[in-house]
């Protein structure tokens, strides 16, 4: 009686109105995962570095800042700090708002706020760097 | 019933009355094991420093505009509210750091065993407050 072949197919574990409501993984989950550790494992010497920078920097005037930064290593360093700062921050962000802002439009608003304002923080930071350093 | 899922929160009574079914205990029943005050630290101190990024960033472009915008921002941070977030911000930092380490340590798949997760979270908190009075002594000895 029970003939396998006649057995409903079943290609996919999601369901139809899961799919159609936009439920369930968006395939873009392991990139993120990805680059949250990479960033992670960058910032842990670059902020071991920064700390060191700093207590270095105690005190230190505007001109001593344009020195410091017109030295080819700080000046690097800085600037991969930063990128990989504001990088590491919005992912971290994500997840968070993705957590508990239930509602749907409060929750792409606010995480395309969050994105923008580390886009234009990130981008501040660079070009102070770079305007001091070059 | 709007929703499938409510139809799963239904249930019979010993009366064999219609109620809903009970959620489990909220988090402030129960305990907090080290495990949970870190990771929930974790996130918080991830905010933290989200925060600090705007010091960051205003403690540079000040330093890019001009000699007077760097004395102002110079001046606040070594104010007595500048040391107290400078203060807050290190402890963040240095607290993240450890406890990133420690995710990241995790995430190859180790010290998942009890005795070694609690371990390396009390390890995380005694490494914080090592590391973060070496700075501040460091940081104030210097000059």
């Amino acid at each position: 009686m029970a003939d396998p072949r006649n057995a409903p197919h079943v290609d996919m574990l999601r369901s139809p109105l899961g799919r159609a409501r936009g439920l369930g993984s968006a395939r873009a989950g392991a990139a993120h995962w990805w680059a949250q550790r990479l960033t992670a494992a960058a910032l842990v010497p670059l902020t071991l570095w920064f700390i060191y920078a700093v207590i270095h920097l105690k005190g230190a005037g505007q001109r001593e800042i344009m020195e410091w930064l017109s030295t080819p290593l700080p000046l690097i360093l800085m600037l991969a700090l930063i990128v990989a700062t504001f990088h590491h921050l919005q992912l971290g962000l994500q997840v968070m708002i993705e957590d508990y802002v239930h509602d749907h439009a409060q929750k792409l608003v606010s995480l395309l706020a969050m994105k923008a304002a580390c886009v234009l923080l990130a981008l501040a930071c660079i070009i102070a760097v770079l305007k001091l350093g070059l | 019933m709007r929703d499938v899922r409510d139809a799963l929160m239904v249930g019979r009574n010993t009366d064999g009355k219609l109620v809903r079914r009970p959620l489990s205990p909220h988090i402030q029943i129960h305990r907090w094991p080290i495990s949970m005050v870190l990771s929930i630290c974790h996130r918080i101190s991830g905010v933290a420093l989200g925060v600090g990024t705007l010091l960051l960033t205003w403690w540079l472009v000040a330093a890019a505009a001009s000699e007077e915008a760097f004395v102002n921002a110079q001046w606040f941070m070594g104010s007595a509210i500048g040391y107290l977030l400078l203060f807050g911000w290190s402890v963040a930092l240095i607290f993240h750091l450890c406890s990133g380490l420690r995710h990241l340590w995790m995430d190859t798949g180790r010290g998942f065993e009890t005795a070694e997760y609690n371990r390396s979270a009390w390890a995380v908190v005694i490494a914080t407050g090592i590391l973060t009075v070496l700075v501040w002594v460091t940081g104030l000895a210097v000059r």
